[in-house]
């Protein structure tokens, strides 16, 4: 755990004692139950209604990143079971579901949302432990919200016609979804609540390294007594990813993840019928003027960037900063950053948890060490980092350049870069010097500056006076390198509309 | 990047210049402050920090009672509670203060006399502020000469709000003045301020005028302590420490009755001020019935079941 010593008051008296640490009333652990997570030993396909052996007898297995133990194995679809997949969620499609009613899947919609809350306490667990993300955040915001996708777009099954599409606009088919491990459980709801709300059959696979809650839900979806085919759940890897992309059974590809692999679909699906929603990496700049609200924007720079151990795609992960604050901003960041509690994620109070893998931690061990070769100053938290498992801890470059790795490429982990401006104008060319365009925030007290701000900011998504705050009933997307098509809101329908 | 702070509390000489600093402050976001409260409300206290954090907060009660209907018995009473919460287990610690009317001093003195629990009083036409200045200074003077070792007085509300920074400003200063060596917390009746940035105001306001404490609330308006309230008030404090050197405690008052709420409150301060105001000399609690609340959860924790609530004395 880490070690709470941040401090207030510092160097008062020119002699460098401290006057005050932050936190130093140290909490004892306060570990939630991992029994209530009810893990199998190990999980099939869930195809038809039903959890099946996949063909080929193949399981992989699925790690706490916290620890490095198993939690269980999980079956690897092989192209068979993927051709399986498609062909059952085809025949309910023509069978079954677009032959229900709007009103009639909205039944089915709002039964999986309160069995998503019922279960909520199991679903965080699970998450937790499969993810590494800290127990507070999937129990207050993945599952919470995974529920109020479902809600959300059950209260649209039956007005589709009043959504702005035309008077009957109609589903395209069967949708292959494609999701990532960062936030598994709540990505699904992504996916799979405005697809069966529009009408159309799914098949999805979930992130290879973060299968299980899918699989609960999968067992949700049994308990609402979905008509079998209508929602089918693919574990695997890449390929399996891949099977389902190239299968000409499938008329629509959602995928949410890298814009490596992103670019990879678009081509591949480049000469098919089939539609296409992207939504992929960023490197969302968080604009910092100098009339902000400085405690809340600080809280708001910490869950910018540390939010979900930075494993976000619309992560705040440059920080430009107006530079007659700078100083001021980053020696509260620092000292923010130094109180945050790393470690077990299954205890309530910890802020910041595990990197999802061994792969992803190699990946944020490589981009950080070009910071320093680089040039910039480098301060990272002095929190102890458990033995076990995948960690890193909190760290923040100053002095960062436009023209540094660290400011161009998304790291996907708990790395801010810090830049400065001065003007506001300077201020939108830095935001929107990048390939990416997903999201971004503004934090000023002046309305009017921050609406000429947003106004400017090539990116889906902009948030003033606040980061990372999401709701079902808004549109969350991007523009150039990360994507097109939206999730969320009314215009969430239009990825699963035939319009 | 640079660490240093200003080591005095700059003297203010007219009200424009007050104005201009506290016009300087940053504002506060309501939505994301209200947000920083909820997450903090989530922290889980277990175990020996659980014990810890009860213990302490019994040590910052400020027992209070404020009623028409005091009587010299009943403070006297009050008092022997202060000094042993819970008379079979001396492991529990006094309370900070007892909290009185001004003619109730001298009686709360006698059981106290030199002990470890101070007697605070309040004055300046408690609760609503609403008399002339030579008045409030007596009433001040008054508790002091009685033997009050804290003043908790009220700010004017109205010319705060109506903009007559200058006045409010001068009655704390003239209040500090007449309390001598007796600490001087200073309550800024935060429910009626309403918000944030008013209580960020009236908080450095209050603490540039020589304020050894800022309180929210004077318990007799419908809006009394809040944890949104304290978060202002304790960020103002450490802002405050950080560019004077001068340590300003808080004291919330009105409406905490509950462990839950007091180890809330602890959260608070341990990460928004820290170990410099985990201490009965900068954080109090103004209350009656929490104490009673803290004395039952910590025999809760020791014995693993709860007790009657007669079981401990009804002051």
């Amino acid at each position: 755990m880490c070690e709470q010593t941040s401090s207030v008051v510092t160097d008062l008296n020119g002699d460098g004692r401290s006057l005050s640490q932050l936190g130093s009333l140290e909490y004892d652990p306060a570990p939630e139950s991992v029994a209530v997570a009810h893990v199998r030993p190990s999980y099939g396909l869930f195809i038809d209604g039903v959890f099946t052996e996949p063909s080929a007898h193949e399981q992989f297995v699925t790690l706490n990143p916290a620890n490095e133990e198993v939690l269980a194995t999980v079956a690897r679809a092989s192209s068979n079971d993927v051709d399986h997949a498609v062909r059952v969620a085809r025949r309910a499609y023509e069978n079954v579901w677009s032959k229900t009613s709007g009103a009639e899947r909205a039944k089915y919609l709002f039964r999986i949302a309160r069995l998503i809350q019922e279960r909520a306490r199991e679903l965080a667990v699970i998450e937790t432990l499969d993810n590494g993300k800290p127990i507070r955040e999937s129990r207050d915001i993945d599952i919470p919200l995974a529920a109020a996708h479902f809600f959300y777009y059950a209260g649209w099954a039956d007005k589709l016609g009043h959504a702005g599409f035309g008077p009957e606009p109609q589903p395209i088919g069967v949708a292959g979804q494609i999701i990532p491990w960062n936030f598994p459980l709540l990505m699904a709801a992504w996916k799979l609540a405005p697809a069966l709300a529009a009408g159309n059959t799914c098949v999805l696979k979930p992130a290879e390294t973060t299968s299980l809650s899918a699989l609960v839900l999968a067992e949700i979806l049994q308990q609402a007594e979905l008509p079998p085919g209508v929602a089918n759940i693919v574990t695997g890897d890449g390929a399996t990813g891949s099977d389902l992309v190239d299968h000409p059974g499938v008329d629509k590809i959602a995928f949410t993840g890298s814009t490596e692999v992103g670019r990879g679909i678009q081509q591949r699906v480049a000469s098919s019928h089939k539609r296409l929603t992207l939504e992929l990496g960023g490197k969302g700049a968080n604009i910092v003027f100098d009339d902000a609200p400085i405690d809340e924007m600080i809280e708001g720079i910490i869950d910018g960037i540390f939010f979900n151990q930075g494993h976000v795609c619309c992560a705040g992960s440059r920080l430009l900063v107006q530079e007659t604050v700078a100083d001021e901003v980053l020696r509260r960041l620092v000292r923010r950053m130094e109180q945050l509690r790393v470690g077990d994620p299954m205890d309530k109070n910890t802020d910041v948890g595990a990197i999802n893998s061994a792969a992803q931690l190699a990946r944020i061990e490589e981009l950080t060490s070009y910071g320093e070769s680089e040039g910039a100053t480098r301060y990272t938290s002095s929190c102890t980092l458990p033995d076990k498992g995948y960690w890193f801890a909190p760290t923040v470059f100053a002095n960062v350049a436009q023209s540094h790795r660290i400011a161009r490429d998304e790291i996907f982990g708990p790395v801010l870069s810090v830049l400065t401006f001065r003007t506001p104008e300077e201020a939108v060319v830095k935001a929107n010097n990048t390939n990416y365009g997903l999201a971004c925030g503004v934090w000023s007290e002046k309305g009017s500056r921050a609406l000429w701000v947003a106004q400017r900011l090539r990116a889906g998504v902009i948030w003033a006076n606040t980061y990372n705050r999401f709701d079902p009933s808004s549109p969350f997307g991007g523009v150039r390198e990360s994507g097109f098509g939206r999730e969320g809101g009314r215009h969430g329908l239009e990825a699963y509309l035939n319009v | 990047m640079s660490f240093g702070v200003a080591s005095a509390v700059p003297s203010i000489t007219s009200e424009t210049e007050l104005r201009a600093r506290l016009s300087g402050l940053s504002g506060v976001d309501a939505v994301g402050l209200e947000a920083r409260c909820a997450k903090l409300a989530t922290r889980s206290l277990k175990k020996s920090t659980k014990l810890t954090a009860i213990d302490l907060a019994i040590s910052m009660v400020d027992l209070t009672t404020l009623e028409g209907a005091d009587t010299p018995e009943r403070v006297r009473s009050l008092c022997a509670k202060a000094l042993r919460p819970d008379p079979r287990d001396l492991t529990v610690p006094s309370v900070a203060a007892v909290c009185v009317y001004p003619d109730l001093v001298a009686h709360a003195r006698t059981v106290l006399g030199d002990s470890s629990v101070a007697v605070a009083s309040v004055a300046t036409a408690f609760p609503s502020g609403r008399a002339s200045m030579a008045v409030k200074l007596l009433d001040v003077a008054d508790a002091v000469d009685a033997g009050a070792h804290e003043i908790d007085m009220v700010i004017d509300r109205g010319a705060f709000l109506s903009g007559r920074l200058g006045h409010v400003f001068e009655e704390i200063v003239a209040v500090k003045e007449t309390c001598g060596a007796a600490h001087l917390k200073v309550i800024l009746e935060t429910g009626e301020l309403v918000t944030y940035d008013n209580i960020r105001r009236a908080s450095w306001l209050a603490m540039l005028a020589g304020a050894d404490f800022i309180k929210t609330s004077t318990g007799k308006v419908s809006v009394n302590a809040t944890p949104q309230a304290a978060l202002v008030m304790l960020e103002a404090a450490r802002d405050f420490a950080e560019a004077t050197g001068q340590l300003v405690g808080v004291k919330v008052a009105g409406g905490v009755r509950t462990t839950k709420d007091a180890l809330r409150y602890l959260v608070l301060v341990n990460e928004t001020a820290g170990s410099a105001w985990l201490t009965p000399e900068r954080f109090r609690f103004g209350a009656s019935s929490l104490l009673n609340d803290l004395l039952m959860q910590r025999l809760k924790q020791r014995r693993g079941s709860y007790v009657r609530a007669d079981e401990f004395s009804g002051d």
